[in-house]
């Protein structure tokens, strides 16, 4: 049996007296791909924010490779965190800074590598990402779509275990897409764990081994794709129905 | 009927309870409200201080953030600091000429700017410079994102962000205070000879024959705290921003004005305790 790599253990959150996580379970397996649907303002983005420790349960418990992100040390949160990247909804690129800097600050900080390679790496993941040309570009003078790419490359950068993923495709267009879908594809079957937060569920289909529906705050239902065309549950039939927002 | 007339009374000190009690209420949760806030910041100073001295040190983004508050401020502050020194002689002439005493005037001048107006009016404008500056930043920061971002990537970004900055604004205060104080006698120089024949050297050897270590240290040490109170309030309006933009602008606004006010309130206590321990200098 596979390790568990992100474990949520009956989460509940609650802001200002409205319940968005009502005792959500979920574990996802080292090296798999899991997408979590469902509609605008159920939670989704919420469980991310939980997952690397921005934000912490009312109740219950989030494991990332058996740790407690809510209850360990600050210096444990920042090594668990290491492992991680995050794509953030809006791409959260830091504004007074170049895009390629903005993917080699994770180096710059977590690295003793020479100023040399750091830029090489940095503009190695741009060009993964379709931005090779933008290392000196500032966020500003970017797209929507471009903003998205250069924070997939920020969060691709230290080469992370897990990878969680808001919206990746949000913004962008078809082909964009396609290729976004694509690199992270690759990155699963090189062994990266996808926890990805999505609307697309034609992209959703393509890249996850497993997809769970997110409904009021609970996981109303998870399975493989197939299962959930079969689901008993008429908003996840038509959630699977459709084409998503992309 | 007696019973009744006091039933009267009370009944009419029962409406009137009633009637001011939502006012205390109101009156009671503002002052807690306010109270709370004092504390909040405080600790947030406070916790700044405490991890300014604990390691990873920032070294290389504090060095960043001297440049960006201390030197990009240096020609508000000269300009500043000029005009206020022709002002101030000026002023100080029209006073002194009554008296012939006009060769006091380098002196006055020279007290009046290093004890008093150089360090409240450099810690004004600072405020007013950098702190909106730190507040919007650190603002548009919070609501975008960016300092979540900061954290995802393993970056302590309160340490990364506000005690560098509040780290900055400490050491840059007392050093743009000495910018402030010596373009004032420059200007009140100016100002002199623009009137009268005082030379450079008699100008400059008439005011540092008055001023002392005890007058110049305390002054200008005293807007280290003055930094503090910039870079705290400012970080603290900025990384507790919420309501988008419009929070920005609050954060900025907000970060002007409650610095100002704690730093001329600070102002009041430091001088008097500077008269209490260096007696001397008043």
């Amino acid at each position: 049996m596979s390790q568990t790599a992100i474990s949520l253990d009956h989460v509940t959150k609650a802001f200002n007296g409205r319940t968005v996580l009502d005792d959500v379970s979920l574990d996802i397996a080292a090296g798999s791909a899991f997408c979590l649907l469902g509609r605008s303002g159920t939670g989704k983005s919420v469980t991310l924010k939980h997952i690397i420790g921005l934000m912490a349960p009312d109740r219950g418990r989030v494991l990332v490779n058996g740790r407690d992100v809510a209850t360990i040390t600050k210096r444990d949160l920042s090594t668990v965190r290491r492992s991680m990247g995050f794509l953030f909804q809006n791409a959260a690129l830091f504004d007074s800074i170049s895009v390629g800097e903005n993917v080699a600050f994770p180096l710059r900080r977590h690295t003793d590598w020479a100023d040399a390679k750091i830029h090489e790496v940095a503009q190695s993941r741009l060009t993964d990402v379709g931005l090779e040309h933008d290392y000196d570009t500032m966020p500003a003078d970017l797209s929507g779509g471009m903003r998205k790419r250069a924070g997939l490359a920020r969060a691709m950068v230290l080469d992370p275990e897990i990878l969680l993923v808001d919206e990746p495709s949000a913004g962008l267009d078809p082909i964009t897409s396609a290729e976004i879908a694509a690199l992270l594809i690759s990155l699963k079957h090189r062994g990266t764990t996808l926890f990805i937060v999505t609307h697309d569920i034609p992209g959703a289909r393509e890249i996850a081994d497993e997809l769970g529906v997110l409904h009021e705050g609970r996981v109303i239902d998870r399975g493989t794709a197939a299962d959930l065309d079969r689901s008993p549950h008429e908003l996840v039939r038509l959630l699977m129905q459709s084409e998503g927002s992309g | 009927m007696l019973s009744g007339q006091s039933n009267d009374d009370a009944g009419v000190v029962a409406d009137e309870r009633k009637a001011v009690q939502p006012m205390l209420k109101t009156v009671g949760e503002f002052l807690l409200g306010r109270l709370g806030a004092v504390g909040e910041v405080t600790l947030f100073g406070a916790r700044a201080l405490g991890e300014a001295v604990r390691p990873p040190y920032e070294f290389r983004e504090i060095a960043r953030q001297i440049g960006d508050i201390g030197w990009r401020s240096m020609p508000l502050l000269s300009t500043a600091g000029f005009a206020i020194g022709v002002v101030l002689s000026m002023h100080t002439r029209a006073t002194l000429e009554r008296f012939g005493a006009e060769s006091m005037i380098p002196a006055g001048l020279a007290l009046a700017l290093i004890r008093e107006t150089g360090p409240l009016v450099t810690a004004l404008l600072v405020s007013g410079r950098v702190g909106a500056g730190i507040g919007a930043e650190l603002g548009a920061m919070r609501v975008t994102e960016q300092i979540d971002a900061l954290e995802a990537v393993a970056v302590d970004a309160f340490k990364y962000l506000a005690v560098t900055r509040i780290v900055a604004c400490i050491i840059a205060l007392p050093l743009l205070t000495t910018v402030t104080d010596f373009c004032g006698i420059i200007g009140g120089y100016v100002a002199e000879r623009a009137v009268g024949d005082m030379t450079w050297s008699l100008y400059f050897h008439r005011a540092f024959a008055a001023v002392e270590f005890q007058d110049f240290i305390p002054a200008t040490l005293k807007t280290a705290i003055f930094g503090l109170v910039i870079g705290t309030v400012a970080s603290y309006l900025g990384f507790t921003t919420s309501q988008g933009t419009r929070g920005v602008g609050r954060a900025s606004t907000s970060s002007v004005v409650l610095s100002s006010i704690v730093i001329i309130v600070t102002d009041v206590v430091l001088v008097k305790l500077t008269l209490f321990l260096f007696p001397a200098s008043a």
